[in-house]
């Protein structure tokens, strides 16, 4: 996020909500939106399926899935055909917008309506809403991201907050609602095949020498694979050993067959799981590591904010600590790494990264903190954090527009799979259930898995409410049952990817996004049919 | 804007104007009991536990200090002989339609109704007389509403409308009738109550309780440890609440993203797992031709990956390795295994489930 | 309906209106006031109109020299007690309790002949006949501002209400006077809230006008008149809605409000629809609305039904049901005036208040202070209820003493019985007995006796009325009525009324009687809001004034009145018994003992207080003692 979520909650007029359910995926945000709500911010809510802020909000788009880009480049174009774009901030801040206003010109609300299946008057009012208000912040969420053009729609959504100036101020900005507890961290720490911690390029000579030198070893120039990149590849033999911490391929992945066949096709799988999940089942070895609560360390949340995790209870059994994992394997692999403790590693990433050069566990644990974390880029001792991006200036400089243009959805309904499937997440799991399932007030609230069945879809297909119906799509069978309702659009379905029992990626498409390699979850061809 | 000046209990203290005599007397450092008050919210005013006295341009008034604004030149008395006796009176028309069964309740040692009640020596109610007999509502998995012992502070209706904005619980029925409930009296667990539990962590007695509290009593808690919840990339602070080294229960803290809220997963959904009899607790090796896991000691299981690792490198080239890394785990944890797969493995192939 | 585009438009409406009024050359007032839609009015306005539809020579218009008769359904004339009331116009006849039987002698008579039917008319304490209204001393002590039209004129006519005056005030108020000038006339006037705190409604306006930069500001109204035999909002809003309207509009123009709700009780269906339809009119006529008058002033007005809680006449409980939460009232500040309907500058005052309002811009605030008392100038009208002669609406200057409304309006005790006590203010107010006979009612004055004016209920209550029973059922309704939402209130009225009912069951001690009083104090003063914090007033004032007798129920089982069923005393007269053993024999715990042909007794422990034995006794042996 370029901006903090107390600023986006109590600051903002207008939130713009893309893609997005945070009552659901995100309830304490949820919460703190509903909040705003009531403080009279106003909300617009762009997602093809009915969610519970829609009912809240000054209008909601339901769009079709996979047409971000066209709506975005629509409000862009009333925008800038009604004079509501900000001239200076344009002329100050940014580069490009020429090509972006070329761009644009062709997204008529006319010819958007069409595209997203959304009324041209409602996109106009929409986009003079955002464009209008004084603090706009633009909050999406996977409905953006997962998609085979997930990163354009990001770079769109930029464009639009740079065409209106709502950046680097309380109350704006562009704000990524993450998904898992530090999926931020993971990226920020150079868990990337081609980025170092602090996204330093693995390409870069200069941050090469730096790692090189830190670490004592010559390091590869190349960069690696996505992970995304490496299930194909394991089919064709050219990654033969795998080590695995902590994911869930087999139940999160899209296109569970393919996801099998790549596994077994390994020479060697490590694991290391706090459970024998379906991934763990197909290692070679698997490793007993240990949860949050059992580890010292820290998470970055999704406004950048480093936050400590601490122990509080002993580890189970013979159970250890993943870094003392890696670094034996490290040991025994010939790389001298001694075993540090999770303070001691952070003052090495702060010694490396320089976004996290003034964090350390002591300082997250002192009074000056409080217990409030840091928000990077916090880059000395002293430094107080950051909690809003590119105030004054973009990081960059001046912003580049980087006008995308509209392209349909990998696979598209036909006649056999003529039904559009979305997948996204309820209130009471989270991912693979690993850890929500062995709550049994959660499993007695949220069971079992199903599909939102449009009504209309369902009458002709002969299916009621609560029917246990097979989906399909070109790479799998499901059972689940049939919830129908007006909450998706006719032609539309919608699957919570949380079970185990008729999950949902057995029929995710692996189509992956150009740039970012993220899979398009949000759309794949499926059909329904009675049993 | 020029600042009122206002003396509570003999302190003077200066004030801006629209300060309530609560904020005031806080500056000061003076308690003053509350039951219904919730910071950051509009005063609900019912309780009126937090009468105070108020001398105002020579009039003598009884105001409830959650809600009345500081004058100036009021002088506030907190303690004083009628404020006391209004409190007491306030007492023990609760404690008149409150059972004192104490022992058996979850809430007992953490009551605030209990609490006062000691504060200001009020044993018993002097007004006996007809009690609610309403039945318990045990439908939500988490947590109970137990009308009998409901106090009507409205506290969790005002989190569940105000803080929650979810408004899944109000005040049904009217005078001695009222009783807490979602619409239409229906269960809870029928409601569109999303089981966050806030509630819960602001009532005062034993009314709403979650059923973890039948594992543990307040004063058996040994530690309780300041974390951050693993779920979503909000980021919530909370407390885990440990008891002869287990997890029993979270309280929400005041953290920046969340400020003293939870969702249902966080509050009751983040420490099961933890304890969970399924959790692995040593290495396994599988037989390729059982495919059946052994158990395995440490060192046999990492010499078997590092020499398998080490073969597969030797024999098809830095590029066959690639390790994942979990987005669930931590930045010391995700460090240390891209710097393993960068210094060991020989490549750039690590990433997380970022996409996924 | 045409609209009014500006003044002159107005004034010409008038003449026209006026003109019509006085061509009519009988006019017949049916009064659809609730009471006497009650008993029956309804059906004497369709048999008047049945009637002269069927005459010879009444058609239509263009025989110009018949007689033009219209039947108008007026509000309420105030005695309810004599309804139906029938008028008839120009000669006045003010004909009481007419049934349908008697409308075609009044045709016939009256409305053809101009001749009187005197027994229809009524007849006073010395059973003197009172032709006209004026004549009837229930009416003749009045002085009606408020209530002027009621009864006069068709209460849904629009064109009959800008006759008699109506909209003058407010197209003096629009063309002559800026709005600060009208607040001042208001403020001037020193017209206090008729809803019962009688708090001064120009501070109020005053308050609201000073927020310049507010987006959108309320005028609101409570119409939710939910005392207990009260009835005084109830009539002017059926009865002269447009007056209602007038009054707040004029409101929105001093204050700089746009948007106005007037919440009524659901129970007032009469007024809700009467006032759907007067807005509607006055929409229609450009008196309401967009552009008001061609003046460029626009108001907007709405009304809102409540549920039938009492606590919804406190002001902050009022707004939150407006607003669809559940009415329960909050804590101040903010106070209404900054933040009142969603938290908007709201003024808010009640029907009456608003309903004095056009009279004041009119004839201004001096005229208003020739009435009334120096600090309660004006009227206030009262619904006189309970033991007395005459029962209906009445309007009086304020400083009229009990002793007039009493004995002069009222025509005194029903059935010639003492006087006891009035109940006033409502379930909330207190009691005044005989040694205030003689106190000039204004809002200072009562409250000096533990009583409130309140929206003017007045409920009189003879030698047989119990205090301690009048106390327990005030109570038990504002136990009922508490909103729960503060302790003292919810509970501790709960507690009072359990207190109350073991007196009147006679199981109350003396300790209970200390503790009925400790706990009265402790709610009156640490209720959250003002209902509750008058909530025990009843006890209160019984309890200063009626306390032998709460003692006589506990000490020596006694209930003077003979009212508290569980400590009548059922006796049977030795010398009268005839030993018949009916009442023996009917008795249906066998608490009779007797032999035959030999005077019964009552076994006192085992006697339930049914009754059976004393209404069969053929000799009248058996008495309550």
């Amino acid at each position: 996020m370029t901006n903090t979520i107390a600023d986006v909650t109590h600051e903002s007029d207008v939130i713009l909500l893309v893609g997005s359910n945070p009552e659901e995926a995100h309830p304490v945000l949820g919460m703190q939106i509903r909040q705003a709500l009531q403080r009279g911010a106003k909300l617009i809510v762009v997602d093809p399926r009915d969610i519970g802020l829609s009912k809240q909000a000054t209008f909601h788009l339901k769009l079709k899935p996979g047409t971000n880009i066209a709506f975005i480049n629509g409000l862009m174009h009333v925008i800038l055909e009604e004079g509501l774009e900000d001239k200076d901030f344009i002329a100050q801040h940014t580069e490009g917008f020429e090509a972006l206003r070329d761009m644009v010109a062709d997204y008529t609300p006319e010819r958007v309506a069409e595209i997203c299946h959304v009324d041209a008057g409602e996109l106009r009012a929409a986009a003079r809403l955002y464009a209008k208000a004084d603090k706009a912040p633009i909050l999406y969420c996977l409905g953006v991201t997962e998609h085979s053009t997930g990163t354009e729609g990001v770079m769109s959504l930029a464009n639009l907050a740079l065409l209106v100036g709502k950046l680097g101020r309380p109350g704006c900005g562009v704000n990524p609602i993450r998904g898992q507890n530090n999926v931020q961290g993971a990226c920020d720490m150079g868990a990337s095949p081609t980025d170092f911690p602090g996204y330093q390029k693995v390409t870069d000579p200069e941050a090469r020498a730096k790692f090189e030198k830190a670490w004592g070893v010559s390091l590869s120039d190349q960069p690696g694979m996505y992970a995304t990149d490496c299930f194909p590849a394991m089919l064709e033999g050219k990654i033969r050993g795998l080590f695995i911490f902590g994911e869930d391929p087999m139940r999160t992945d899209p296109d569970t067959h393919h996801v099998q066949k790549a596994l077994n096709s390994l020479d060697f799988l490590v694991v290391d799981e706090l459970f024998l999940t379906e991934t763990a089942k197909m290692a070679d070895v698997v490793l007993p590591g240990i949860s949050y609560a059992e580890k010292e360390g820290t998470f970055t949340n999704t406004e950048r904010r480093i936050q400590r995790v601490r122990k509080a209870v002993t580890v189970p059994g013979n159970a250890k600590p993943d870094t003392w994992i890696f670094t034996e394997i490290m040991r025994r692999m010939g790389y001298d790494q001694p075993h540090l403790t999770p303070a001691q590693i952070m003052d090495e990433i702060a010694s490396l990264t320089p976004s996290y050069g003034g964090v350390s566990h002591a300082r997250l644990d002192s009074d000056e903190v409080a217990g409030q974390g840091l928000q990077w880029p916090c880059p000395t001792a002293d430094h107080p954090g950051t909690p809003i991006l590119h105030v004054g200036h973009c990081v960059r400089g001046k912003a580049l527009f980087r006008p995308a243009a509209y392209t349909p959805s990998a696979e598209l309904p036909d006649e056999e799979y003529p039904l559009i499937m979305m997948t996204g997440r309820i209130l009471y799991h989270y991912n693979a259930c690993a850890m929500t399932d062995k709550t049994p007030g959660i499993v007695e609230l949220a069971g079992g898995s199903f599909i939102e069945v449009n009504d209309q879809d369902a009458a002709k297909l002969g299916i009621t409410d609560g029917e246990t119906v097979q989906v399909s799509s070109r790479r799998g069978v499901i059972e689940t049952t049939a919830r129908v309702s007006s909450k998706t659009s006719p032609g539309e379905c919608w699957m919570p990817f949380h079970y185990m029992d008729g999950n949902c990626n057995w029929l995710t498409n692996a189509a992956l996004d150009r740039i970012a390699r993220a899979p398009e979850y949000k759309v794949c061809a499926v059909k329904i049919a009675k049993l | 804007m020029s600042l009122l000046h206002v003396t509570i209990d003999g302190i003077p203290v200066d004030v801006e104007k629209g300060t309530t005599i609560l904020q005031a007397a806080e500056k000061v450092g003076i308690q003053i009991p509350t039951l219904c008050y919730l910071k950051g919210l509009m005063p609900d005013g019912s309780c009126r536990i937090c009468t105070v006295e108020i001398q105002s341009r020579g009039r003598s008034k009884m105001d409830t200090a959650c809600s009345a604004h500081c004058s100036d030149g009021d002088v506030i008395f907190t303690e004083s002989e009628s404020v006391v006796k209004a409190r007491r009176g306030i007492l023990d028309m609760l404690l008149s339609n409150h059972p004192t069964n104490c022992f058996t309740c979850p809430s007992n040692g953490e009551c605030k109704l209990q609490d006062l009640c000691y504060q200001y020596g009020v044993e018993k109610t002097s007004c006996p007389g007809e009690m609610t007999n309403l039945p318990v509502d045990d439908s939500n998995p988490f947590f109970t509403y137990d009308p009998k012992l409901c106090i009507l502070c409205h506290r969790c209706v005002n989190t569940c409308h105000k803080i929650v904005g979810c408004g899944a619980i109000d005040t049904m029925e009217r005078g001695f009738e009222s009783v807490i409930s979602p619409a239409f009296g229906m269960p809870w667990r029928e409601s569109n109550c999303e089981s966050c539990g806030n509630c819960t962590a602001v009532c005062p007695t034993g009314a709403l309780t979650s059923k973890r509290k039948k594992t543990f009593r307040p004063w058996q808690i040994q530690k309780k440890v300041r974390t951050t919840c693993p779920h979503c990339a909000v980021g919530c602070q909370y407390d885990l609440l440990v008891k002869d080294n287990k997890v029993v229960a979270v309280e929400a803290a005041d953290g920046p993203s969340n400020r003293n809220t939870l969702c249902v997963k966080g509050r009751y959904g983040s420490f099961d797992f933890v304890h969970s009899d399924r959790r692995l607790t040593d290495p396994l090796i599988k037989d390729r031709s059982t495919g059946e896991f052994r158990k395995a000691s440490w060192d046999e299981a990492l010499d078997l990956v590092a020499t398998k690792f080490k073969a597969i490198k030797q024999e098809h080239g830095n590029g066959a390795l690639a390790g994942f890394a979990c987005s669930r785990s931590t930045n010391e944890d995700i460090y240390m295994l891209q710097k393993m797969v960068r210094t060991c493995f020989g490549n750039h192939n690590t990433d997380n489930c970022a996409r996924v | 309906m045409i609209k009014i585009c500006d003044n002159a438009a107005l004034d010409l409406r008038r003449a026209d209106a006026r003109k019509a009024l006085e061509s009519y050359e009988c006019r017949i007032l049916v009064c659809a006031g609730t009471g006497c839609i009650a008993s029956g009015s309804q059906v004497i306005a369709d048999t008047m109109r049945e009637l002269c539809k069927e005459l010879p020579n009444v058609t239509v218009e263009c025989s110009g020299h018949v007689p033009h008769i219209g039947v108008a359904q007026t509000g309420c004339q105030g005695l309810c007690e004599l309804g139906p009331l029938v008028r008839i116009e120009p000669w006045h006849y003010q004909y009481v309790k007419v049934k349908p039987e008697d409308c075609a002698e009044i045709v016939e008579q009256s409305v053809l002949q101009g001749k009187p039917v005197e027994r229809l008319f009524y007849r006073d304490q010395k059973d003197q006949l009172c032709p006209k209204p004026e004549d009837i001393p229930f009416l003749a002590k009045q002085t009606r501002i408020v209530l002027e039209h009621c009864g006069n004129i068709d209460a849904v006519s629009l064109d009959e209400y800008i006759a008699v005056g109506g909209y003058e005030a407010l197209s003096k108020a629009l063309f002559q006077m800026d709005p600060d000038q009208v607040v001042d006339e208001i403020d001037r006037s020193g017209l206090r809230g008729r809803g019962g705190g009688g708090f001064k409604a120009g501070t109020k306006w005053k308050q609201v006008a000073a927020h310049k930069d507010a987006d959108v500001k309320y005028v609101v109204c409570n119409g939710d008149e939910g005392d207990p035999g009260a009835f005084m909002d109830g009539s002017v809003m059926e009865g002269d809605p447009y007056k209602l309207i007038e009054g707040m509009t004029l409101a929105g123009y001093a204050v700089g409000a746009t948007e106005g709700y007037i919440y009524v009780r659901a129970e007032y269906p009469n007024s809700v629809a009467r006032l759907h339809y007067a807005i509607a009119q006055a929409e229609e006529a450009g008196l309401l609305g967009d552009d008001i008058l061609g003046s460029g002033v626009s108001f907007h007005l709405h009304v809102n039904r409540g549920a039938g809680a009492f606590v919804c006449g406190e002001g902050s409980a009022l707004t939150a049901s407006i607003e669809g939460n559940r009415g329960m009232p909050r804590t101040k500040p903010p106070r209404t005036v900054d933040q009142g309907l969603w938290e908007r500058p709201t003024v808010l005052n009640n029907v009456e208040t608003y309903a004095n309002v056009p009279d004041i811009v009119l004839k201004g605030s001096d005229w208003f202070h020739t009435i009334g008392t120096e600090n309660s100038p004006g009227t206030k009208t009262f619904s006189v209820t309970g033991s007395i002669a005459n029962t209906g609406l009445i309007e009086v200057p304020m400083g009229t003493t009990l002793r007039e409304i009493v004995y002069d309006i009222g025509g005194g005790i029903k059935g010639g019985g003492n006087f006891k006590a009035v109940q006033i203010g409502g379930p909330s107010g207190g009691c005044l007995t005989k040694e205030h006979l003689d106190v000039g009612l204004d809002f200072d004055s009562v409250k000096k006796y533990d009583a409130i004016v309140g929206s003017g209920g007045l409920v009189v209550m003879d030698e047989h009325t119990c205090m301690v029973e009048v106390a327990r059922f005030f109570m038990s309704f504002t136990q009922r009525e508490s909103c729960g939402k503060c302790s003292p209130c919810r509970i501790g009225t709960k507690r009072m009324l359990e207190i109350l009912e073991r007196i009147v069951a006679g199981k109350g001690t003396m300790e209970d009687l200390d503790k009925l009083e400790e706990i009265a104090k402790f709610v009156q003063k640490n209720s959250l809001c003002g209902l509750g914090k008058s909530a025990p007033l009843p006890v209160i004032s019984t309890l200063k004034r009626f306390r032998e007798e709460y003692k006589e129920h506990i000490t020596i089982k006694k209930c003077a009145a003979h009212v508290c069923e569980a400590l009548k005393l059922y006796k049977i007269d030795q010398e009268k018994c005839i030993g018949c053993t009916k009442c023996a024999r009917n008795c249906p715990v066998d608490a009779i003992t007797g032999s035959v042909k030999k005077p019964h007794a009552i076994l006192v422990n085992k006697c339930i207080k049914c009754g059976t034995c004393l209404s069969g006794c053929p000799v009248g042996a058996v008495h309550i003692e």
